[in-house]
C-alpha cells in the first residue's frame, strides 16, 4: 500500500508518453503532456505525506502538531498554475497551426522531414 | 510502435527501481519540512506555512514561477496576435454581437444568464478573500488569482459579449499584470536595499492570526493575486478572440 | 553576501515587466534602446561578478535565509568563475542578437523585447543558481520564453510545427528533471545542491542512479544530445535568426552546463567509485551524437538546418569533454563552449543577412548570389575555420584541453571523433561558402538532392541593396572575439583554475553550508607539448577544405562502389528525422531507458 502512489506516478508518466507518441491531434497531445505533469505532482505530494499528519496550517492548531511537509505543497501549487499557462502557450501554437495548415494531425505534417 | 512500447516498459522498470529507494509513503523523513513547520510561525507570524514557504523562504522560486506565467501570457499574446488580413476583416464586421448571422451558437437561456451573472459578484469577493487570507489559511495569490480570473469567463458564458470584450481587452488588464509582476520585483528590491538580501522580509510582521501578519508575505500575496488574475484574463481574451473571429470569418 | 548577485536576473525581468506595461504607449526605438541598455548593464554586472568570483565564489542567500546547522532554509546563488563566465557570455550573445534585430520585426512592437529580456534573465539565473528546484524553475522560464520566440512567425505552419516539436520535447524533459528532483528530495529532504550532495554521501543505489539518469536526460534533451536531438533542427529551421543565434550559441550549451553542475556538486560523491562507468556512457553517447550530427549536417541544403545539425555535432564533442571527468577536459569544455558559441552565432547572423538580402537560406537557391558580399564571405569563411578548431581560435584551445585530458586517462581515440566532426561540419559550411559566395559547384547537387526545400519566409522588410551595418558588425565582432580568446595568453590557465573550483565538491559544500572562506588557488602552469595538437588541427582544417572543394567539383564520387551503402545509411538516418513529434518522444523514451539500463548494468558488473 505504501508503494502504490509511487507506482501510480510512474504509470501516469508512461501513459502520458504513450499518449504523446500515438496522438493524432495536437490538442490531445498537449493534454497528454498535462497528464505527464500530474505524474510529477503525485510523486512529490506522496513524498511529502506523513501518516497522521495534519495540513501545515496552524490556525487554531498549536505549532508542533504533526504535520505534512509544506515544501512540496508550496512547490506544487505554484507549479500547477504555471504549467497551465505553458499548456496554454502550446495550445496557442496548435491553434495557429490549425488556422494556417488546416490540420491538427502530426502525421499529416510533412514539412520538416530530413 | 513496438519500439516505443519496449522502451516504455524498460523506462517504467528503471523508474520503479528508482522509486523503490524512496521511504514508504507516509513516512516523510527529511529535515526541510520539519524545520520550517517548527520555526515559520514564530519567525514570520503566519499560520499558513505553505504560503510562508512560497513567498518568504522560497520566495525567489515563486518569483521565477510567476515570471514563467508572465512570459507564457506574453508569449500567448504574441502567438495569437492579429495578422494583417485579420485586421482588414475586423473593419467589416461590427462589434461582436449575438445577432451576427454566421454565429451558430444558440443564445444562452435565461437560467444560464441569471446564474452566471449572479455568481460574478460572489466569485470576485471570494477570490479577493482567498488572496487576502493566504498567510492565515490555505489560499494565497495563486489560488485566489485563478478564481478572480474566472469572473470575466462567467460574463462570457452569460452571453454578454460586449461587456466581456470591454472588461478583458482594456489596457488596464495588461498594466495590472505588469504591475503585479513588477510589484513582486519591487518588494524584492526593497528587501535588497533595506536588508541586504533580495526579498528579505522587511515590513512589519504584525500579530499572528491577523490579516496584516507576515510583513512582505501579505504584500507579495496581493501582487501575485493581481498578476495571476490579470494574466489569465489576458490569455482568455486572446483565445476567445481567436475563436470568435474564426467563427465570424465563416468558420475554418 | 554580495548585493550584486541577484541583479543579473532581476534587472532584465524588471525591464521586461516595465516594457510589457508600456507596450501600447512606447515606440519601437525606445523599447529597442531599453533592451540593449539592459543587456549591457547585465553584462557589466556579470563581468564584475566574474572578477569577484575569481577570488572566492560569490554567495547570495535570498530572503536572508542563511543555513542553520547544515540545513539550507532558503535559495542561494553560488557564483563561481564558470557560472559567472556563462552569464557574461549569455549577455554578450543576447546583445549581438538584439543589435542584429534592430532591422527586424515591424509588426509586433515591444513584446519581442519582453520575451528576449525574459530569456536573458532566465539564462543568467540558470547559470548562477545553487538550488536544484530553482534550477528547474529557471529551466522552465527559459523554455517558456524560447517556445514563444521560436514560434514567432505565426503565419507559417512549419514554424508552428517546429515550435510544437521544440515545446513538447523540452517540456517532457523538464518533467523528467522534476521527477529526478523529487527522487532526490525523497531521499535527502533538501533542495539545496550542496546539502543534497553532502547528505547523499557515497552510497550508490537504484534511486541515485535513476535520479541521475532522469536529471541528466532531461538536461540532455535541452542540450540536444543523441537520441534527444531531433527537435533542434526543426526549431532552428523556423525560428527567427536572432533567436537561432541564442539557441545554438548558449541555450543548448547551458543544458551541458547544468549536467556538469549537478554532476560535480551532487553526484560525484556516490559515483566516485564508478567513474569509469559514467565515463563509458558519456564518451559513447558523445561520440554517437558527434557523428550523427556531422553526417546529417553534411546532407542539408537549408543553411539554418545545416548549422543546427553542426551544433548537435559539437554538443557531442562537449559531452565527450564532460565525460572525461577531469579538470583539464572541463576547462577544455568551457573554452570550446566560448569558441563554438561565438563562431556559431556569427554563422547564424550571416545566414540571417543572406535571408534579408535574398529571401532565401537554401544553399542551392543562393548559388553564386552573394558573390558581391565578399566581406561577409570572409566572416563566414573564418567562422567555418573556427568550427574545424583551426589553431588561433578558442575552439582549438578547447579541443586540445579535452584531448589532452582524454589521453591522460588513456582514451586518446576521441581525437578521431573530433576530426570526423570537424571535417564534416566545417566542410559543409565551407561548401556553402564556396557555393553561395563564390559561385562554385552546380546549382543542383547529388548528396543534397534528397533534402527537401523548406520555404523560409521573409523576416525583414526592405529588399535592400547594401548590407546594414547593424547586421554585419555583430557577426564580424563575434568572430574577432573568438580569435582574440584563442590567442590570448594565460586564458587556458585561468579557465583551468575555474574548472578546478567547479569540480571541488567538498569545497563547494563548505562554502555554501558553513560560509567557509576558501579562496581560489590558481592552477599550476602546464607544459604539455602542443605540437601534435597543432598538426592534427591543421590537418583537420585542410581536410575540411578538401572535402568542401571536392563536394563542389564534378569529381564527387557519387557512383563509386562505396557510395551505395553510405548513401543507404544516410538515407535511413534522414528517414528517422521525420519531423513527427511522436517519433521524437519515442526516441526520447528509448534514450532514457537505455541510459538507465546501461548505467545500472555497468555499475552492477563491478
Amino acid at each position: 500500500m505504501s508503494f502504490f502512489p509511487y507506482a501510480v506516478a510512474a504509470w501516469l508518466f508512461i501513459i502520458g508518453l504513450y499518449g504523446i507518441v500515438t496522438s493524432r491531434n495536437f490538442v490531445h497531445l498537449v493534454i497528454c503532456l498535462a497528464v505527464l505533469q500530474s505524474s510529477t505532482y503525485v510523486l512529490l505530494l506522496s513524498i511529502g505525506y506523513r501518516v497522521g499528519g495534519t495540513a501545515p496550517v496552524f490556525a487554531g492548531v498549536p505549532v508542533g502538531t504533526l504535520a505534512v511537509d509544506p515544501v512540496v505543497q508550496a512547490l506544487m501549487l505554484t507549479d500547477i498554475v504555471v504549467e497551465a499557462t505553458v499548456v496554454a502557450l502550446l495550445l496557442a501554437l496548435a491553434l495557429q497551426l490549425h488556422k494556417h495548415a488546416n490540420t491538427l494531425d502530426p502525421d499529416k505534417l510533412k514539412a520538416l522531414e530530413g | 510502435m513496438i519500439f516505443f512500447l519496449l522502451s516504455a516498459a524498460v523506462f517504467g522498470g528503471v523508474y520503479l527501481w528508482g522509486l523503490k529507494g524512496l521511504p514508504p509513503m507516509g513516512h516523510y523523513r527529511g529535515p526541510y519540512g520539519d524545520v520550517l513547520n517548527q520555526v515559520a510561525t514564530y519567525e514570520r507570524h503566519v499560520t499558513d506555512i505553505v504560503t510562508a514557504v512560497n513567498f518568504d523562504y522560497r520566495g525567489f522560486d515563486t518569483l521565477g514561477e510567476e515570471f514563467i506565467l508572465f512570459m507564457s501570457v506574453v508569449g500567448g499574446t504574441v502567438l495569437l496576435r492579429r495578422q494583417r488580413e485579420e485586421e482588414k476583416s475586423e473593419h467589416k464586421d461590427q462589434a461582436l454581437s449575438d445577432e451576427s448571422p454566421e454565429r451558430q451558437a444558440p443564445e444562452p437561456s435565461d437560467a444560464t444568464r441569471v446564474l452566471t451573472l449572479g455568481l460574478v459578484g460572489p466569485l470576485v469577493v471570494f477570490g479577493l478573500y482567498m488572496v487576502a487570507h493566504g498567510q492565515l489559511t490555505p489560499g494565497g495569490g495563486f489560488q485566489g488569482g485563478v478564481i478572480l480570473a474566472t469572473a470575466p469567463l462567467l460574463v462570457y458564458l452569460g452571453g454578454d459579449l460586449k461587456k466581456f470584450k470591454q472588461i478583458t481587452s482594456h489596457t488596464l488588464v495588461e498594466v495590472a499584470e505588469a504591475a503585479g509582476a513588477g510589484g513582486y520585483l519591487a518588494i524584492g528590491f526593497a528587501g535588497l536595499i533595506l536588508g541586504g538580501a533580495y526579498l528579505r522580509n522587511v515590513a512589519a510582521l504584525g500579530r499572528t492570526g491577523m490579516i496584516n501578519s507576515g510583513g512582505t508575505i501579505a504584500l507579495i500575496n496581493l501582487a501575485t493575486g493581481l498578476e495571476v488574475a490579470a494574466g489569465f484574463v489576458l490569455l482568455l481574451y486572446a483565445f476567445l478572440e481567436q475563436t470568435l473571429e474564426i467563427r465570424l470569418r465563416g468558420g475554418k | 553576501m554580495s548585493t550584486l548577485a541577484p541583479l543579473p536576473v532581476v534587472i532584465p525581468l524588471s525591464v521586461a515587466a516595465i516594457l510589457s506595461a508600456l507596450n501600447k504607449f512606447v515606440g519601437r526605438r525606445l523599447s529597442e534602446a531599453l533592451a540593449i541598455l539592459t543587456t549591457i548593464a547585465t553584462g557589466v554586472i556579470c563581468g564584475e561578478l566574474l572578477l569577484q568570483a575569481r577570488v572566492q565564489p560569490v554567495m547570495h542567500w535570498f530572503g536572508g535565509w542563511t543555513p542553520r546547522a547544515g540545513v539550507a532554509l532558503g535559495i542561494s546563488f553560488v557564483i563561481d568563475p564558470i557560472a559567472a563566465g556563462a552569464a557574461v557570455f549569455t549577455s554578450l550573445l543576447v546583445l549581438a542578437a538584439l543589435i542584429f534585430s534592430l532591422h527586424y520585426f515591424d509588426t509586433v512592437g515591444t513584446l519581442f523585447h519582453v520575451l528576449m529580456l525574459g530569456f536573458l534573465g532566465a539564462m543568467c539565473g540558470f547559470a548562477l543558481t545553487g538550488d536544484l528546484f530553482n534550477l528547474f524553475v529557471f529551466f522552465e522560464l527559459m523554455s517558456a520564453s524560447a517556445f514563444a520566440l521560436c514560434g514567432y512567425k505565426v503565419e507559417e505552419p512549419e514554424s508552428m510545427q517546429g515550435a510544437l516539436n521544440f515545446g513538447i520535447t523540452n517540456t517532457v524533459g523538464a518533467f523528467l528533471v522534476l521527477s529526478g528532483i523529487g527522487l532526490l528530495y525523497g531521499r535527502t529532504g533538501a533542495l539545496n545542491m550542496a546539502q543534497i550532495g553532502r547528505t547523499l554521501g557515497g552510497n550508490l543505489d537504484g534511486l541515485v542512479i535513476t535520479a541521475f539518469v532522469f536529471i541528466m536526460s532531461g538536461f540532455f534533451i535541452k542540450a540536444a544530445v543523441f537520441p534527444f536531438h531531433f527537435w533542434l533542427a526543426d526549431a532552428h529551421a523556423v525560428a527567427p535568426t536572432p533567436v537561432c543565434v541564442l539557441f545554438s550559441g548558449i541555450m543548448v550549451e547551458l543544458g551541458i552546463y547544468a549536467v556538469l553542475r549537478v554532476y560535480w556538486v551532487i553526484f560525484d560523491g556516490p559515483f566516485a567509485a564508478h567513474r569509469w562507468d559514467v565515463r563509458a556512457l558519456l564518451l559513447a553517447v558523445g561520440s554517437i551524437t558527434a557523428v550523427v550530427g556531422a553526417v546529417m549536417c553534411f546532407g542539408q541544403r537549408h543553411i539554418k538546418r545545416l548549422l543546427a545539425f553542426s551544433t548537435v555535432s559539437h554538443v557531442g564533442l562537449l559531452t565527450i569533454g564532460f565525460g572525461v571527468l577531469k579538470e583539464g577536459a572541463l576547462a577544455g569544455v568551457a573554452l570550446y563552449v566560448l569558441g563554438h558559441g561565438l563562431v556559431k552565432a556569427a554563422l547564424f547572423l550571416v545566414a540571417g543577412l543572406l535571408l534579408h538580402r535574398f529571401s532565401s537560406v537554401d544553399e542551392l537557391e543562393l548559388h553564386g548570389r552573394a558573390c558581391r558580399m565578399q566581406a561577409t564571405g570572409v566572416v563566414f569563411f573564418a567562422a567555418a575555420l573556427g568550427l574545424a578548431s583551426t589553431p588561433g581560435f578558442a575552439t582549438f584551445l578547447g579541443e586540445s584541453g579535452i584531448i589532452d585530458g582524454a589521453k591522460g586517462i588513456g582514451q586518446g581515440w576521441v581525437r578521431a571523433v573530433f576530426v570526423i566532426a570537424g571535417v564534416l561540419t566545417a566542410g559543409a559550411v565551407l561548401r556553402v561558402w564556396g557555393r553561395v559566395f563564390r559561385g562554385m559547384g552546380k546549382a543542383e547537387d547529388a548528396e543534397t538532392a534528397g533534402a527537401k526545400k523548406i520555404d523560409e519566409g521573409r523576416e525583414t522588410n526592405a529588399a535592400s541593396h547594401g548590407i546594414p551595418a547593424v547586421m554585419f558588425a555583430p557577426a564580424a565582432a563575434l568572430v574577432l572575439l573568438a580569435v582574440a580568446i584563442g590567442l590570448m595568453p594565460g586564458v587556458k590557465r585561468a579557465v583551468r583554475t575555474a574548472a578546478i573550483v567547479m569540480q571541488d565538491r567538498t569545497g563547494y559544500q563548505a562554502r555554501v553550508l558553513e560560509h567557509a572562506w576558501i579562496p581560489v588557488t590558481p592552477a599550476e602552469e602546464e607544459h604539455t607539448p602542443i605540437g601534435k595538437g597543432l598538426a592534427w588541427s591543421f590537418g583537420t582544417t585542410a581536410a575540411a577544405l578538401v572535402l568542401a572543394f571536392l563536394s563542389l567539383s564534378p569529381y564527387w564520387p557519387s557512383k563509386h562502389v562505396l557510395a551505395r551503402p553510405v548513401a543507404k545509411t544516410v538515407h535511413l538516418l534522414r528517414a528517422i528525422h521525420s519531423g513527427h513529434v511522436g517519433d521524437y518522444v519515442a526516441f526520447l523514451t528509448f534514450g532514457v531507458a537505455a541510459f538507465g539500463v546501461v548505467l545500472a548494468v555497468l555499475i552492477h558488473l563491478r
